[in-house]
């Protein structure tokens, strides 16, 4: 046994914190990550089952409460099952040590003679000594993880998969989500928003619209307009009558969105060296310039954010779909001031979020109007328009690349400036303001710039900036945004969407420049041998070097996020006539050890559909005053006559510590599909999405 | 409040509210069925889909007072020991990340099968196309429909 605890476990080393056994065996197994879509309460009750040696119908994980739950931080960043998963593995491994000494004690057996067998312990004669259930009165969990008197062998590293466990309610229909929970008397409640960021409110017809059917109050605190009904109906339509009589002042300007790129490049930033070798392209046989960009891209979650919030006798309890509960908490304790005791966040499942969207801003909404209406559960719906109007999007970037290759194909200068706002704005990122309704009752113009989450935890901007690839000598300066007229957050995989789209691009440049395979141009660059596996496999599969049909192309990528989570390479295959399909993606991921097979494909096949449909339809529009891309008509996303075939090749690695999946497709399944289009058309296109705009717009630049 | 008649899964309800109040409304604030999505309130993403009379309609932009026929819901499609083949086919092959949307395509998919029992792969995604996922499911519950239908994954028949 390992004496190091997981991180998790440092943070809450008691085993009763994360889990109890009740007398009728149900062993109640308590997480701080949440579940997102993304399967992991199913993997750690999975874990949990398999270390325990009971079957998985005994366990029960529960959503997480900030008064109950440990506190494991954010669920991002693919890392839950690496922290929560290693944390549960070792407190489930030492609760049934503790429960086999129980045994032992009762049936006055030595511990290493107690077998458990189906989640009972039994003597070498095989008689029954007792069950969990049995045992649950004559073990104290209530102790610290890492006692050293206990002998521990954790259970082998791969188990059988275990199914969704929130499927069945969600496909037979039963109430499962924050959207469909209901309190007896609850109200209804929706916001009034400005008509753009850092407009103020003049005006609005108050008193009006409180008498309106069903109307129980109008709330206006600054520039937070909201009204509170007793049917949903009824506060959907005094909010549409409210906004019709507010008069609100000119708010601040936005970038113009024919230039955002100029306005990148020119607007104040804090600049940063993340790495500074003295790159060196002068006297290199091959240099290649290009530069890249991405639009402000949104996490467009299919169910606009819910909340629910309760406030009574000076005790606030929130209802939330949140990725980070314990933050949210302390966020809506400082701007309501309330001490942090007086506030407790329950995790309610949503729709997927796929980074910071809006489930907090809704949550603190419902907060501030629990608080008008004390003793009512009151229930916030954002609609479609407010949620692509007022989420915080994954920023725009673009960044520029000098790459040097010698005769023998050796890539061996590398520099890379990036320009961005900053990739994280989660709950409390700055001191005051982090929440949209606390922004818009003080009435400041915009919100704190977004920050990035620090080198330790993969860079945030800078995720994925730096190439895995050996390279003597490496720049990477990163310009973060110090303005943020258009509010920006974490989407998946941060910065390292754009980074790899624009690594990978150029390691292709480089190869075709140079007259090799990029394949070939990948394996002669990278040492690790996990890496080139990857390639291999995919490019296999794919069948790789086959000719092509006129008008088709084939293009590879590879990334390892964060340069030390999984490792990823995707072939593209499309077909670019009068517009670009992809035909089909072919995927090799090596995630270290799998704890649910099925659910690592799926992260894999998702995250590859939807990067696919980031690259080639995504682009969050406005004018110089407010968001324009409003519904689903003006923010087309892929459906299913655009998405095309994934198919996924898993390497097994059941001796190696997991790294994580939800992420690991974005930067190389959107590189390979820019690979592709340039392997097709002979121009490469360096702007994304790839629309027919871009296309044209690289075409002719070309000319 | 005005008084409207309608027939859920089988079942009359008489439910009294405002004029103009949407069917997703009365589904699930007044009936008490959860399984319709509000995602739009637009008609434009599907989550929200109802068959009226076997068609698969947007309940978020549908005034209860324009419904006539005969509603039925994802709850309504299947019972837990009975469900519907396409429910059945969901969850035999896991397809589902968040499962916000799946109520709108498992009742599209229903409408789907009902008229065309043998569909292929493409008059799946032809069905599912005005039902929007953002998880990137797509292909498992192409897949999923397929195997209701008793086709073989993948097949292209």
């Amino acid at each position: 046994m390992t004496p190091e605890l997981p991180a998790s476990l440092v943070a809450n080393p008691w085993i009763s914190t994360w889990l109890t056994v009740a007398d009728d065996g149900i062993i109640a197994l308590r997480v701080g990550k949440v579940e997102l879509g993304q399967g992991i309460l199913t993997a750690l009750t999975q874990i949990a089952a398999h270390e325990l040696g009971v079957p998985p119908e005994a366990v029960r994980a529960a959503a997480t409460n900030t008064a109950s739950s440990p506190d494991e931080g954010l669920t991002a960043g693919s890392l839950s099952i690496t922290f929560s998963g290693g944390a549960v593995r070792r407190v489930c491994a030492e609760t049934r040590e503790l429960f086999r000494r129980a045994a032992a004690h009762e049936s006055g057996l030595d511990t290493a003679q107690v077998q458990l067998v189906s989640g009972v312990f039994v003597a070498p004669n095989g008689s029954r000594v007792g069950s969990y259930a049995d045992l649950s009165g004559a073990v104290d969990l209530h102790v610290r993880v890492g006692d050293p008197s206990l002998e521990i062998e954790l259970a082998p590293p791969t188990s059988k998969d275990l199914a969704r466990i929130d499927l069945p309610d969600k496909v037979m229909g039963r109430p499962r989500f924050i959207h469909d929970l209901e309190f007896d008397g609850m109200l209804h409640a929706r916001v009034v928003r400005p008509p753009g960021p850092g407009a103020h409110l003049e005006d609005a017809a108050l008193e009006a619209i409180s008498s309106m059917p069903g109307v129980e109050q109008v709330v206006r605190d600054g520039d937070f307009l909201a009204v509170i009904a007793r049917r949903e109906g009824q506060a959907t339509q005094a909010a549409e009558a409210l906004a019709a009589t507010a008069s609100w002042s000119a708010g601040i300007e936005l970038p113009d969105p024919d230039d955002v790129e100029g306005w990148l490049r020119t607007a104040e930033a804090e600049t940063r060296l993340i790495r500074n070798d003295s790159a060196r392209h002068n006297d290199a046989p091959v240099v290649v310039n290009a530069t890249f960009s991405r639009p402000f891209l949104a996490h467009a979650s299919i169910g606009p954010s819910c909340a629910i919030a309760h406030y009574d006798d000076g005790r606030l309890e929130v209802w939330s779909h949140s990725q980070g509960v314990f933050t949210l908490c302390h966020a809506i304790a400082a701007a309501l001031d309330l001490s942090p005791d007086a506030v407790v966040v329950q995790h309610v499942e949503g729709p997927g979020s796929y980074g910071h969207n809006a489930a907090d801003d809704v949550a603190m909404d419902a907060a501030l109007l629990a608080t008008r209406a004390p003793g009512r559960h009151v229930r916030v719906q954002w609609s479609r328009g407010d949620e692509f109007s007022w989420e915080p999007f994954g920023p725009a970037m673009v960044g520029d690349v000098t790459a040097s290759v010698d005769e023998n194909g050796t890539i061996t200068d590398w520099s890379y400036e990036l320009w961005t706002n900053g990739h994280t704005a989660r709950p409390g990122y700055a001191p005051h303001h982090s929440l949209l309704a606390d922004a818009h009752r003080a009435g400041i113009p915009m919100l704190p710039p977004a920050v990035d989450p620090p080198a330790e935890r993969g860079h945030g901007s800078a995720r994925n900036a730096e190439p895995y690839y050996d390279i003597a000598r490496v720049d990477v300066t990163v310009h973060r945004l110090l303005t943020m007229p258009i509010r920006t957050s974490s989407l998946r995989s941060l910065g390292s969407h754009l980074n790899t789209f624009a690594l990978e691009s150029v390691v292709d440049e480089l190869a075709l420049a140079t007259g090799r395979d990029p394949l070939q141009m990948r394996l002669d660059n990278l040492s690790d041998p996990r890496a080139r596996e990857v390639l291999s496999t995919a490019a296999a599969a794919a069948g790789w070097g086959a000719p092509l049909p006129d008008g088709h192309g084939r293009g590879i990528a590879f990334c390892r996020y964060k340069n030390r989570g999984s490792y990823c390479a995707v072939v593209a295959d499309v077909e670019a006539t009068d517009r670009l399909r992809v035909t089909r993606l072919t995927i090799a991921v090596d995630v270290g050890r799998a704890v649910n097979v099925d659910g690592v494909r799926n992260q894999i096949e998702g995250g590859a559909i939807q990067a696919t449909s980031w690259a080639l339809f995504e682009q969050v529009r406005f004018d110089r005053q407010s968001i324009t891309s409003t519904d689903w008509e003006s923010y087309p996303i892929a459906r299913f006559s655009q998405v095309p075939p994934v198919e996924v090749h898993l390497l097994h690695r059941p001796d190696e510590p997991p790294l994580g999946s939800g992420e690991a497709t974005q930067g190389p399944a959107t590189a390979a599909i820019g690979n592709a289009l340039a392997d097709a058309l002979g121009v490469r296109v360096r702007a994304l999405p790839f629309t027919p705009d871009n296309i044209v717009a690289a075409i002719n630049a070309a000319d | 409040m005005v008084s409207f008649q309608l027939t859920v899964n089988g079942r009359d309800h008489t439910v009294d509210v405002p004029r103009g109040t949407s069917l997703l409304e009365v589904l699930r604030n007044d009936i008490g069925d959860k399984s319709p999505k509000f995602g739009c309130g637009l008609g434009q993403c599907g989550a929200c889909f109802v068959l009226i009379d076997g068609h698969p309609t947007p309940a978020c932009d549908t005034p209860v007072e324009y419904v006539h026929g005969e509603v039925r819901t994802l709850a309504g499609l299947g019972r837990p020991d009975a469900p519907h083949p396409v429910q059945s086919a969901f969850l035999e092959l896991q397809a589902g990340q968040c499962g916000y949307c799946v109520a709108g395509m498992i009742v599209s998919a229903a409408a789907l099968l009902r008229d065309n029992p043998r569909p292929t792969r493409d008059e799946v995604s032809a069905a599912l196309d005005r039902n929007l996922c953002r998880c990137g499911t797509h292909q498992r519950f192409v897949d999923a429909v397929l195997a209701a239908a008793g086709s073989a994954p993948g097949s292209e028949t």
